[in-house]
């Protein structure tokens, strides 16, 4: 079984894998990282998405060992020394959440669309580009909001 | 999905060989297609071999020329900024494929290689009249697509880059399918001047194709009047839940005017 | 108000761990040592079971067993069971089905569970699978609801002749007949309630451990009702007895009703936990499996008719409902096409004569029961849709057709069951009207027509029923069990509280509203409020969430049990403070006695029922813990107005939703932002229900929509922001004045949508989901007339 490394929240992991493993199964089981979630498997869903070397991707179609040598960001590396980053903030005070489950995916889109697209965000862009992640329960109103406060925040 | 042996060559020399030497190989670019295959168990090569370490991406435009290789992402054609100049329907045309993470994996290479049916890049392949550069040899468009997820690539062989010369003006207008956002129909439209336009489709029938009807009329006159009376035949278009021929048909018409009209 | 008491916009005291990644959810926990179960899945939608092999699967590296349905009927492992009783017109009893853990001699539909292997790891089990040699005898599928009746489509179930599990009648057919021949007008609609499937975005999982030293079972499992489920698996599956029997429901993420039935998967993974000699036995769907086997929403065909008089009034309401209940009968399904369903039939409008006829079918497709708003969404679209339609015929504004039909006096009984007890049906539609600015709308849709865009309003007035009580009249409808809530208070020695509810939160925000209440109540902050819910062992007995319940009823037992707390505290406090119980005055949390200074913190008396040093202990036991069961007086009867407007692109037949206004009455709000949030979910999923999704199976069973590539999801870009706003009439059958909000949105959306779009077009009925290849269709009209 391959060994591989990576910096997953600015810590350096290491573990074996095989050659089959997901980002996502690493990031899990091996990590016991289980912010990240896994809400389909036809890579649709985004409730799996975190930042590898700083861009939004989806872990459960991302080979572990093909991240290899990559710095992996996650929903539990967000928030520092007990700070909650402006966007994990901005979904509490709009609401941006209820069963919790597409959350850690949302957030990490979030921060991904504001690197992409700066700090001020038009509503029909925040749409457009959270076509990767599918809510259920919030019907958007409450995720657009926050992400747009997120973004003036961050 | 089933166990296999995992490589990441550094040079395409390298993975030439590697790739004909394992019994059951599979190139891999993004996985943005491949993952999602193997995870359903529809396929099961013996061995992976990863083409992301090869450095084989970027966008060169020249005057006249632009040259995308293999291993560039979604991400990288949709923000190029030399290429959003020259050909801005095709960078257009990347940002409009799958979602914002699937961009920052899913390759020209890939997608053109796997020539899903309702991809969005072979449209633009066929009207740009690109060629295909792989190890071994160039192959024009034309020639490139075959058939539903055919392609005249043989076994083994991998995809370099992809040049096109840069038409006067050209347009991508998309129809995506409601649940999965690929095309159900998607139309390119590239005029190259005295030389002609070219009209790619792409989500309509087995394998993108040319609508070679629209193209004798748009090089008579380059105005979505010229195709409003054209009827597209729905004899050989793919029929689904999501739309019937007939739809399909008429969805053809509809996202070529639409992209005539836009066309800078 | 307090920042944190009732009616307070409170900020969620959940969210912390969702937004930080420390959410707990079934497949975050592991258990040591524990296995992975995968269940072998029929590939046919209909066939008999000749022979299963599945010797080479348990040689397979990693295989700990293999259990088939002749395991399970060995080892006297019971069947899930419908826990409501329907009774057909004829008086006999409704035919269920046998529903084994594992198929026995017959599976029923694609994806229907054949056998289970447990192993190490998943690839093993998988791997082993493949293994397994079943042999099937291929048979027709009956897949059409419609055509299940006719003589000679294929039997799903021997004990039900013609498919037919119930053939369902409510009202006075006579009376109604006579309405109808007597009407100046009659409208008539068929209607297909499209077939849902409720993807909650945390695929269902169950943990099933067995501890063979105490003889005793634990379940973690995603469900909407723990107590329910245990109860299910002790009294009918017989697995292990309650007191044996422990069933945890963790972080739970989104059910929409999906997860309140007790699935084969979670009592297989408990008894493969004990054959495979106490291993635990973890098992997570995967979306696909999730398409194949989550008991889906709706999918009624319908015939609807309106009589009305020539002023518009209305006679009577006939309906004619085909109901698929797929191959098995689900948890609850029986109810949802005839209680939930046809009591709703009067609307908000006063109907003389109602006549409802259900006939509940068997398909080769999954199972359908309950999806939020469960029979309520249809009644409303079967109501709203011929209001409108009914409008347009008699060439009425439909807005003035419903006023003049309203409901405007209370308690107003319905000739279907229902009581009705109070609203403002006018008020909410006024008010909506005002905030789409209806009185403008003509100008929009010529400024929309001068950009090639048909443009459509309309309306759904809906209503529902909510808390699904009392025990006594559901259960003289059928119902097996009684839908009371309990709730236990427990004061500690320091003044913080917990609270032990039999509800269940996956999303609705509880231990934020819940501790809203006992702030209200007691003066104390609500951070020192713990809501502790979804365990067996820890709560006592508790019915769950659904039925938009959880406020009605969940937190009406707990304010009942407030109620007992204060009075108990007051003798405390009398005796402290050494006055007479009467002069105590319990405000703003703190106990006073009247006409002196003295006084007393709330957290100070609880801390004097323990020390119990100044109270005499024959007369008052120490501690501070109450307990309490509710059982409501009658429903509580949400309603509102919603308009939507949308424009159609008639080049391709995209629908774009442009403004929607929701006017709701759900009579007290604890967190108005949190009641929004419901609503705007509700909405999405109505919405996506008119415009997107659907379950659609080919002619032999296959499903056709089994992943997201195929199921349309409505996307944030499908929807616009809403504009909400509020009525109120406070509900006179629960203390708190309040009525329920989870399902309104999902109820009152479809309606809202397809009047809009019929307008729009110009056409009586477009088929949901007007995906745009069916609004194409639906505008053949227009382009012939164009030509
Ligand atoms: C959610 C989602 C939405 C999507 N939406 C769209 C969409 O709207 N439009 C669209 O066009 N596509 C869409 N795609 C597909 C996406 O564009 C993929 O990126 C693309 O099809 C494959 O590219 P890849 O780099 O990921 O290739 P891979 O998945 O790595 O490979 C795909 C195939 O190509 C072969 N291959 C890869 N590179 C080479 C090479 N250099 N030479 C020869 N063979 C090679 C592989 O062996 C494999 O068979 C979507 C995908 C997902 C997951
Ligand atoms: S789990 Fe990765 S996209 Fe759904
Ligand atoms: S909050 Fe439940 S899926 Fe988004």
């Amino acid at each position: 079984m391959p060994a591989i490394s990576m910096t997953v929240n600015g810590e350096k992991v290491c573990g074996e894998v095989e050659g089959r493993t997901l980002l996502v199964e690493f990031i899990r089981n091996n990590l016991g990282k289980t912010g990240t979630h896994v809400g389909c498997d036809t890579s649709q869903c985004g409730a799996c998405v975190v930042h590898v070397d700083g861009k939004a991707i989806k872990s459960c179609t991302a080979l572990a060992v093909a991240c290899d040598g990559a710095s992996v960001d996650t929903i539990e590396g967000l928030a520092q020394n007990g700070k909650l980053h402006p966007m994990q903030e901005a979904f509490r005070e709009h609401h941006g959440l209820q069963c919790g489950f597409c959350t850690p995916g949302m957030i990490m889109a979030g921060i991904d669309i504001v690197k992409r697209k700066g700090k001020k965000l038009k509503e029909e862009t925040i749409r457009e580009e959270l076509e990767g992640n599918i809510c259920r329960c919030t019907g958007y109103h409450n995720i657009v909001k926050a992400i747009q406060a997120g973004a003036a925040k961050m | 999905m089933y166990e296999f042996e995992y490589h990441r060559p550094k040079k395409l020399a390298d993975a030439v060989k590697l790739i004909k030497s394992k019994k059951e190989g599979k190139l891999m670019s993004g996985g943005m297609t491949l993952i999602p295959t193997m995870k359903q168990r529809l396929a099961s090569p013996t061995d992976v071999i990863d083409l992301s370490g090869l450095g084989n991406f970027g966008v060169s435009v020249s005057k006249t020329k632009v040259t995308i290789k293999a291993g560039t992402t979604h991400a990288e054609v949709a923000s190029n900024s030399d290429l959003k100049k020259a050909v801005p329907a095709l960078a257009a045309l990347a940002g409009m494929i799958g979602d914002p993470h699937v961009r920052h994996r899913g390759t020209l290479g890939g997608s053109v290689a796997n020539a899903d049916p309702a991809a969005d890049y072979p449209a633009a392949l066929l009207a740009l009249n690109a060629k295909v550069v792989t190890d071994s040899r160039t192959i024009e468009a034309d020639k490139f697509f075959k058939g539903l997820f055919e392609t005249a690539l043989r076994a083994n062989e991998i995809i370099k880059q992809v040049s096109f010369d840069i038409p006067a003006k050209s347009a991508y207008s998309k129809m995506p399918n409601p649940a999965s956002r690929y095309a159900m129909v998607g139309v390119f439209v590239a005029d190259f001047g005295n030389k002609g336009v070219r009209v790619g489709v792409t989500g309509a029938k087995g394998s993108a194709y040319r609508e070679k009807a629209m193209e004798k009329a748009l090089s008579a006159d380059f105005s979505a009047g010229a195709i409003a009376g054209l009827k597209i035949k729905a004899d050989d278009m793919n029929a689904d839940i999501h739309a019937s021929a007939e739809y399909r048909a008429h969805l053809v018409g509809v996202m070529a005017k639409r992209a005539v009209g836009a066309a800078k | 108000m307090s920042d944190t008491g009732i009616g307070a916009r409170m900020q969620r005291k959940e969210d912390h761990r969702f937004i930080t990644g420390k959410g707990r959810y079934t497949d975050d926990i592991n258990l040591p040592g524990q296995a992975v179960g995968y269940f072998l899945r029929s590939p046919h939608a209909h066939a008999e079971i000749k022979k299963i092999d599945t010797r080479k699967a348990e040689k397979a590296p990693g295989v700990l067993c293999v259990l088939t349905g002749e395991d399970a009927a060995a080892d006297n492992i019971g069947g899930v069971i419908c826990g409501w009783m329907i009774h057909s017109k004829d008086g006999s009893p409704m035919k269920a089905g046998p529903h084994p853990v594992l198929a026995q001699g017959k599976v029923r539909h694609v994806g229907d569970q054949v056998a289970v292997v447990v192993a190490h790891t998943s690839a093993q089990a998988k791997a082993a699978a493949e293994l397994i040699n079943v042999t099937y005898k291929v048979l027709d599928a009956n897949v059409d609801p419609v055509a299940s009746q006719k003589r000679g489509a294929p039997q799903v179930h021997d004990v039900a002749s013609r498919n037919t599990v119930f053939e369902w009648e409510l009202g006075d057919k006579a009376a109604t007949d006579a309405a109808f021949s007597s009407a100046a007008h009659v409208t008539t609609l068929d209607l297909v309630n499209n077939r849902l499937a409720p993807n909650a975005m945390e695929p269902r999982a169950a943990i099933g451990s067995y501890d063979a030293g105490e003889d005793h079972y634990t379940l973690y499992t995603t469900s909407q009702n723990p107590h329910v489920a245990r109860l299910v698996i002790s009294a009918f599956v017989g697995l292990a007895p309650e007191h044996k029997l422990r069933v945890i429901a963790p972080d739970v993420g989104g059910g929409f009703g999906s997860k309140i039935f007790i699935y084969a998967e979670e009592v297989v993974c408990l008894w493969a936990s004990r054959r495979a000699g106490g291993v635990p036995v973890k098992w997570v769907a995967d979306r696909s499996e999730a398409f194949l086997t989550d008991a889906n929403g709706r999918d009624h065909v319908t015939r609807a008719e309106l009589a009305t008089d020539a002023n518009g009034k209305i006679l009577g309401l006939r309906a004619k409902t085909i109901a698929n209940m797929g191959a098995y009968l689900s948890t609850f399904a029986s109810s949802v096409p005839t209680y939930l369903y046809a009591t709703l039939l009067s609307g908000q409008y006063n109907i003389p004569n109602i006549y409802a006829e259900v006939d509940a079918v068997y398909t080769n497709t999954s199972p359908v029961d309950a999806y939020r708003g469960a029979g309520r969404p249809e009644a409303t679209y079967v109501v709203e849709r011929l209001m409108e339609t009914a409008a347009r015929e008699l060439n009425m504004d439909p807005a003035e057709l419903r006023a003049r039909n309203f409901i405007n006096s209370f308690p107003h009984q319905t000739p279907v069951i229902m009581c009705y007890d109070a609203g403002d049906y006018s008020a909410s539609q006024k008010k909506a009207m005002e905030m789409i600015d209806y009185a403008g709308f003509e100008k929009r849709k010529s400024a929309a027509a001068r950009k090639g865009k048909l443009r459509g309003i309309g309306f759904s007035n809906y209503i529902e029923a909510c808390g699904i009580a009392p025990s006594a009249a559901v259960g003289s409808l059928g119902a097996g069990v009684g839908l009371w809530e309990s709730a236990e208070v427990r004061v500690n020695p320091v003044g913080t509280v917990e609270i032990l509810t039999g509800s269940h939160s996956h999303g609705q925000g509880h231990e934020t509203t819940f501790a809203q209440l006992v702030s209200d109540r007691l003066g104390i902050p609500a951070d020192q409020v713990a809501i502790v819910h979804g365990d067996t062992d820890k709560v006592q007995f508790g019915m769950g969430t659904y039925g938009s319940r959880s406020g009605a009823v969940g937190m009406t037992a707990i304010s009942k049990a407030l109620d007992k707390i204060e009075a108990k505290a007051k003798k405390v406090a009398a005796h402290v403070m050494e006055a007479s119980e009467s002069d105590v005055e319990f405000k703003d949390g703190s106990f006073s006695v009247k006409g002196t200074d003295k006084k007393m913190a709330f957290g100070e008396v609880a801390l004097s029922a323990y020390v119990a040093h100044k109270f005499p202990t024959s007369e008052i036991e120490p501690g501070l813990k109450e307990g309490a069961f509710h059982d409501p007086t009658n429903f509580t009867f949400p309603a509102g107005c919603h308009i939507c407007e949308l424009e159609v692109d008639a080049d391709t037949g995209v629908t774009e939703i442009v403004d929607w206004v929701a006017v709701d009455d759900f009579g007290n709000i604890i967190n108005p932002m949190i009641v929004e949030g419901q609503v705007h979910g509700g909405i999405a999923q109505g919405v996506g229900q008119a415009l997107t999704e659907a379950v659609v199976y080919d002619e032999g069973g296959q499903l056709l929509t089994g992943s997201y590539m195929d199921y349309c999801m409505p996307r944030a870009d499908n929807l616009p922001s809403f504009r909400l706003d509020f009525t109120k009439t406070e509900c006179p059958s629960n203390p708190l004045g309040i009525k329920g909000c989870g399902e309104a949105g999902a109820i009152a959306a479809p309606a809202a949508v397809m009047n809009a779009l019929t307008s729009a077009l110009g056409v009586k009925d477009v088929p949901m989901p007007a995906s745009p290849q069916n609004v194409w269709n639906a505008m053949a009209h227009l382009r012939e007339a164009a030509e």
